[in-house]
């Protein structure tokens, strides 16, 4: 039973994860009818947000100690952030321990600017082309972005540390009255979720309950009415991919700290994001987080120990095994509709 | 003015004689020209400089490659001569390799095996590269080792941690310098009895390809020779990079260590991953709960940050060891880059010179000369104290560092310190060792 609620809590924040990719892919495929092999990457550059921010707060001058050598056996010179400089040394570091929460103001508007450039500069003249060239000059320009965030931040992780009031785990197995130190589950872990679930909650809000939402769902359904209205549907498109690249931004910046980014980051998770489209149903949002939280905690059901010496390999095809069965008894996944992908 | 008598008949014969000559295989007609492959003719050698250029390991592999100008430079005279001083073989003399210029070229492994047989190969046929060395991981060094047999040249191994490399996939043109599984357990394992008892429960993450079984297998043998128990060992796929759903059940059995037998991007996340869900904090059995990495890089440790503090792992080299040699290296390397070099830039400089040596003391550099120049050989100097290039097995037998994440780091190259210099008397095994068994060296090969 302990294991099993592990499972559950350990796919969740998985789970998040792949939701909030999978949401923004939808997103970009239900308006503007692209897949966007490239959406990895902006998670991936969403995370590199916050190394930047980091970087940015620890900025720093050398200040020589000449009690202490370096390897060289010269005086060392040790780093101190202008931040602390400027701000004095506790408010400096309090700043430079919340780098991750504070890098979302420097990821949205970033992330806004890479969304139009690449929809402004690239996708757009690739709206009336097959999937498999909107594909292939995706897949492309992922490559691209991650050589040349490999050039630039180098080919290992960075460790992009929580801030220290969310270092440690919260004691699940305590609070249920079970053995103490048997559940417990990363603080910034369910911060992640918590954010996962305000994120997915704006996104459909906002399609929802506003009138450009409802003229962007309009025009999902059927672009060329909308467009007959003198709606300028192309430019709110625009937007949502923009839209959908914060997401997927805002997406790597929180999940930094769960696991240091590295440049290639994007393309761990583009494939299984996917495959949480493809079994959510193309074009379905709901059907996106319904089936990002689903895989994730299957995924992690399949790592079990006792399961994987049950059966062999389970860990590395279960998601893949889980889109086969789903697509041969329900071909447009679990929520999708009828018409889209099928022309 | 002469008279040319052309008959068909004469021409007919002349032509027979000319295409039997050309349709006698290469083999043979090489023979006659070189002895070996790639024998350099004029006034230079060309040694091929195989490393991780992209990829995960591009990092470790441009380190690597700064080890091997650096070593260019000072065998042909430039430079502070780094470890040439300190060596106790004094055969090199700043003037080349047997008075030949050394030049060098250098490929792209990707750490794939099939991308780093192609590099190697283009760099022996297109390029004449005479030696071949380099890579950081075990999978592409016993491919590139294979391929180096088969052409006939010598390959002086990069970072390669595996037992397969000099156990069942060993062969007579390869040499590593570079320790195994088998030392690191025998390093680490008492020293960790020593720090947290006897009396321990061990629970293993591997990952799921050659090096993580012969890392798990060295460990676990290692530490229940000292009387701990494995509770558990769990392989985790090598692309795997939340290993979340793999500690949490760690939880919930009752071991109190957590092994983990990663590398690279693995380790960062696995290492990460363990501390976020408090084991570090945990009392299990009444006991403190630890970790331990068995292969530490600065690289890797770089990358897990905090994380490592307090944690027992085992390395090469580390640029803080106070011998001559050491400090020599570290003296011209840093100098020039700005930073003390990493383990894997040392061995690919040691191996550097152990080959120049090895050729100038065989006077060839027939790669069976060399073989015989290197089976055997002892030297010091180099780093690592007193060292043995046995002959049995082509490794290097020499003391391992036992280290530990620093508490309080310097700068971001300061992030181990050395627990235990392990002396080579205690990791040195036979050659028919069990964890080492099949394979065998066979021939070395000339190539021509």
């Amino acid at each position: 039973m302990d294991a099993l609620l592990l499972q559950v809590l350990n796919g969740i924040d998985k789970g998040s994860a792949y939701a909030l990719i999978a949401l923004g892919l939808t997103l970009i495929f239900g308006t503007l009818g692209v897949v966007n092999f490239a959406h990895g990457a902006l998670f991936m550059i969403g995370a590199f947000c916050a190394v930047t921010m980091q970087r940015i707060l620890t900025l720093s001058y050398e200040v020589v100690d000449p009690t202490r050598t370096d390897f060289l056996g010269q005086p060392l010179k040790v780093a101190v952030p202008y931040v602390e400089k400027f701000l004095g040394e506790s408010a400096g570091a309090a700043i430079i321990d919340w780098a991750v929460p504070i890098s979302i103001l420097l990821a949205v508007p970033f992330m806004i600017f890479i969304g139009f450039a690449m929809e402004r500069g690239l996708i757009k003249h690739f709206y009336k082309r097959p999937h498999a060239d909107q594909i292939l000059v995706t897949f492309g320009l992922a490559i691209v972005l991650q050589e040349v965030v490999k050039y630039f931040y180098g080919a290992n992780p960075i460790p992009t540390p929580a801030p220290d009031a969310f270092a440690g785990s919260f004691d699940f197995g305590a609070m249920l009255g079970m053995e103490a130190g048997n559940i417990i589950y990363p603080y910034w872990r369910m911060v992640y979720f918590f954010f996962a679930l305000a994120i997915i909650g704006a996104v459909f809000g906002f399609l929802q309950f506003t009138t450009f939402g409802m003229v962007v769902r309009a025009g999902m359904a059927d672009r060329e009415t909308v467009g007959l209205l003198g709606i300028d549907i192309d430019r709110r498109f625009t937007i949502m991919f923009a839209i959908a690249a914060v997401v997927a931004g805002v997406a790597g910046v929180m999940y930094a700290p769960i696991n240091s980014p590295n440049y290639h980051m994007g393309m761990d998770f583009l494939v299984l994001s996917f495959v949480v489209v493809v079994v959510g149903g193309m074009g379905s949002l709901p059907g996106a987080v319904a089936a990002g939280f689903l895989l994730g905690i299957l995924e992690s059901f399949a790592s079990m120990a006792a399961v994987v010496e049950f059966l062999p390999g389970i860990n590395q095809i279960i998601i893949y095994l889980v889109a086969i069965i789903i697509l041969l008894t329900r071909p447009r996944g679990l929520m999708g509709r009828k018409g889209v992908m099928e022309d | 003015m002469s008279k040319m008598d052309l008959t068909r008949r004469g021409v007919m014969k002349t032509g027979a004689v000319a295409g039997a000559g050309l349709a006698v295989p290469t083999i043979f007609t090489a023979g006659s020209a070189s002895a070996f492959v790639n024998e350099p003719t004029g006034g230079s050698v060309t040694l091929g400089f195989n490393v991780p250029q992209s990829g995960p390991y591009a990092d470790e592999g441009a380190d690597e490659l700064r080890a091997y100008e650096l070593a260019v430079e000072h065998l042909n005279g430039g430079g502070d001569g780094g470890m040439m001083s300190t060596f106790s073989s004094k055969t090199l003399d700043g003037t080349g390799i047997m008075g030949k210029k050394v030049e060098y070229v250098t490929g792209d492994t990707q750490t794939k095996s099939d991308a780093a047989r192609a590099s190697a190969k283009s760099m022996i046929e297109k390029d004449g590269a005479i030696m071949i060395t380099g890579g950081s991981s075990s999978g592409v060094a016993v491919a590139v080792q294979a391929l180096c047999q088969e052409a006939g040249v010598i390959f002086m191994a990069g970072l390669t941690h595996s037992n397969d490399t000099t156990g069942k996939d060993k062969k007579a043109n390869g040499f590593r310098h570079f320790f195994n599984s088998y030392m690191s357990g025998a390093a680490l394992a008492p020293v960790l009895a020593n720090a947290y008892g006897t009396d321990r429960k061990a629970y293993h993450l591997t990952a799921d390809y050659n090096w993580g079984y012969t890392t798990e297998e060295a460990i676990t043998s290692a530490t229940e020779a000292m009387g701990w128990e494995t509770v558990e060992t769990v392989k985790t796929p090598l692309a795997a990079t939340d290993f979340s759903a793999y500690i949490t059940p760690v939880l919930q059995s009752d071991a109190d260590v957590l092994v983990l037998n990663h590398y690279g991007g693995n380790m960062v996340n696995s290492l990460t991953n363990a501390v976020q869900f408090g084991l570090r904090e945990r009392i299990v059995n009444g006991k403190q709960f630890e970790i331990v990495v068995p292969l530490y890089s600065r690289l890797m440790a770089r990358g897990a940050g905090e994380n490592v503090k307090g944690i027992y792992g085992s390395t090469n080299w580390h640029w803080s060891l106070p011998d001559e040699g050491s400090k020599a290296f570290v003296k011209s390397f840093g100098t020039k880059y700005g930073f003390p070099p990493s383990q894997a830039a040392h061995t690919c400089y040691v191996q550097t010179m152990l080959y120049a040596d090895a050729v100038q003391r065989a006077g060839s550099f027939n790669p069976c000369a060399v073989v015989e120049a290197l089976e055997g050989f002892e030297f010091d100097g180099l780093g690592n104290g007193p060292t043995l290039y046995r002959a049995g097995d082509h490794q290097c037998f020499k003391d391992v560092l036992v280290v530990r994440g620093k508490e309080n780091p310097t700068s971001e190259f300061d992030l181990l310190e050395i627990v235990e210099i392990t002396p080579a008397g205690q990791v040195t095994y036979p050659v028919d060792h069990p964890q080492f068994a099949g394979g065998a060296l066979g021939n070395c090969n000339p190539g021509a």
